[in-house]
């Protein structure tokens, strides 16, 4: 019961934050509202005790992204950009791709309450002994079963950051 | 019962120790950040060879609870330009993260405020570090020039020490093989040693980076007086302006919980595993009941006899601390309580410890330039904190690989961690001095009578 409260509470802040982020004008507000989302969501990943994740979720993307977000809105002028036209021309397509995903998960939903006894899947969260320790699991699984793929990444990342350095370079 | 009540009595049965907590937090913390302000006024007037405050209270004991309330009834002015609802919002963001990172620290193994969650050092870290959303956005709503170029400058700022600082204090958890904060300070104990002495050099840069992170002198560029009014608080006031500052000195105690935890030995006293040291158990009463007696012996110095009666009481609380944490040594019953009460003692003392190297720093170095304080963070610390957490992860697989002495490795660390330093102070003073003589900066007299 309280489970589902608490899921409730993060999962409707998320999804209102998410929304007000795309309709307001003012490019800090919706850096402020898109901050609201990520912490909420940071909040359900907590309730599904995935301990990892939220935090990685706040130290990366509300403390580290965002932070680089709000940086450059910071630098640009906002007056003129409140009294320009907005570029989103492709409204009827978004509007199609949304329905299709709407159509999607209301599938879904409907087919999972099919399911006996089971009614709508909810997230409903593993009692906290039964699961093993959050952060032992992710990097055994990372450094054991993903190695590879996990360095590939990292040396990706570490190849866009040394290209990031040398295009930002004064050229002499 | 009605079924609505139920799950939240349950809910109150589970989780009434950490909503307690909470409550203590809250209502505990503004008052200690308070005297952590009076003991700075106190410590910088005496080593100016003033008196600093002194009117409100013996020797100026009550100047906080004084400040506080002029601040709550002070005129809460808000720019016309300002946007209104990010103005509202920063301040409290920052102290909320603050408050919040509090929550993880525990202050002894039987104080844990919140659970001994499973990423509980980096959950203090992370949540700390979000304050600097509510800087960024303060600075940007007040709508003045001042306020943004001290929330950029905070920003690159603290953007560059977290590396650093987080990089130190992966070289610690290496050693502690943990995130959970009792697990860590269990790990000092199973070592034997505090972790400062196996990686000395971890917590010299974790100081640094943790005195940048809550903008004090040297670093404090974001709200430099001389340069920039007040910085991103230039256009908060009143109770708005002490959330921030509760903020920053929140953030002092969450960094010095941190840097104690880690590297420090957390709850644990000077030689935990050593028998004939036991007789350091009865230093926190016989420390608290010296205390008392001092103030018993100054009371008798006060000239009105408020002061008097305050001292009094101040001597009274002394001797009932002491008699608390003196008790379970002497009553065997309650000798179960000592690990915890004791444990507090250290936890505070290392912390306050922490602070006082951090004020002492603070009236000791005069301000950096912004460009000498980039050039330490991106140039220095980070390819040293690199290093060094390179250096520990060596050492700790020759020692368990291939049977080397503990202490052995760990010096073979900081020695490679130190030549490392000294390389790169010698390759920076070179290119310092390569790029004076290419092109002397305009004006030098100008600049340095305005710097500091």
């Amino acid at each position: 019961m309280l489970d589902k409260v608490i899921f409730f509470f993060f999962a409707g802040v998320a999804i209102l934050s998410a929304a007000l982020m795309v309709t307001r004008r003012n490019a800090m507000h919706s850096a402020v509202f898109l901050i609201t989302t990520l912490l909420a969501t940071a909040g359900i990943f907590l309730q599904l005790r995935a301990e990892f994740l939220f935090i990685a979720q706040i130290i990366l993307y509300v403390a580290g992204i965002m932070v680089l977000f709000i940086f450059v809105i910071m630098l640009v002028s906002l007056d003129v950009a409140l009294h320009q036209v907005k570029f989103s021309r492709q409204k009827w397509v978004a509007l199609f791709v949304t329905l299709a995903l709407a159509l999607e998960v209301g599938v879904m939903l409907w087919s999972s309450r099919k399911v006996p006894g089971q009614g709508f899947l909810l997230p409903n969260a593993v009692p906290a002994a039964k699961l093993p320790a959050n952060t032992e699991a992710l990097a055994g699984r990372l450094f054991d079963a993903y190695l590879l793929p996990f360095e590939i990444a990292s040396v990706l990342l570490l190849v866009a950051m040394v290209g990031a350095v040398v295009m930002a370079k004064k050229r002499t | 019962m009605n079924p609505t009540v139920h799950p939240v009595l349950a809910f109150l049965q589970a989780w009434w120790v950490e909503l307690v907590c909470g409550v203590v937090i809250v209502a505990v913390v503004p008052l200690i950040a308070g005297y952590l302000v009076l003991m700075e006024r106190k410590l910088m007037a005496d080593m100016q060879a003033r008196l600093g405050p002194m009117r409100v209270g013996p020797h100026g004991l009550l100047q906080p609870i004084a400040d506080a309330v002029k601040l709550l009834i002070k005129e809460d002015i808000i720019p016309d330009h300002a946007d209104k609802m990010i103005f509202w919002l920063a301040p409290v963001a920052s102290m909320t993260a603050a408050l919040t990172a509090m929550g993880g620290i525990a202050f002894g193994p039987s104080f844990l405020v919140a659970r001994d969650i499973n990423v509980g050092l980096l959950f203090v870290v992370g949540v700390s570090s979000m304050g600097l959303l509510g800087i960024m956005l303060g600075g940007w709503a007040s709508n003045s020039h001042y306020s943004i170029m001290g929330a950029l400058r905070s920003t690159a700022q603290l953007v560059s020490y977290e590396t650093a600082g987080g990089l130190a204090l992966i070289s610690g958890l290496l050693l502690a093989g943990t995130l959970k904060i009792r697990a860590i300070v269990d790990a000092q104990q199973h070592f034997g040693v505090w972790f400062v002495f196996l990686a000395p050099v971890a917590l010299f840069i974790y100081l640094i980076a943790s005195i940048a992170e809550t903008n004090r002198a040297p670093f404090d560029l974001p709200e430099a007086e001389s340069e920039l009014v007040a910085g991103y608080m230039t256009e908060f006031s009143g109770f708005r302006w002490a959330l921030y500052f509760l903020g920053e000195y929140t953030n002092m105690i969450v960094v010095g919980a941190v840097a104690t935890t880690l590297f420090l030995g957390g709850w644990l006293r000077p030689f935990p595993n050593v028998r004939w040291m036991n007789w350091l158990d009865a230093v926190p009463a016989l420390f608290t009941a010296a205390v008392g007696v001092y103030c018993v012996y100054r009371a008798g110095k006060q000239p009105v006899r408020v002061q008097i009666w305050f001292m009094w009481g101040v001597a009274l609380t002394c001797f009932a601390a002491a008699l608390i944490l003196g008790l379970p040594l002497l009553v065997a019953p309650m000798k179960f309580m000592m690990p915890g009460l004791n444990g507090a003692f250290w936890f505070l003392l290392k912390i306050s410890a922490y602070i006082y190297l951090f004020m002492w720093v603070r009236f000791t170095l005069p301000r950096y330039r912004f460009d000498q304080l980039m050039h330490l963070g991106w140039y220095i610390l980070i390819p040293l904190a690199i290093v060094n957490v390179l250096a520990v992860g060596i050492a700790m697989i020759l020692e368990s690989e291939y049977g080397w002495n503990r202490w052995l490795a760990m010096l073979l660390t900081t020695v490679i961690t130190l030549a490392t330093a000294i390389l790169l102070l010698y390759l920076n003073d070179k290119r310092a001095a390569a790029s004076s003589t290419a092109a002397p900066p305009e004006e030098p007299s100008a600049e340095d009578s305005y710097a500091g």
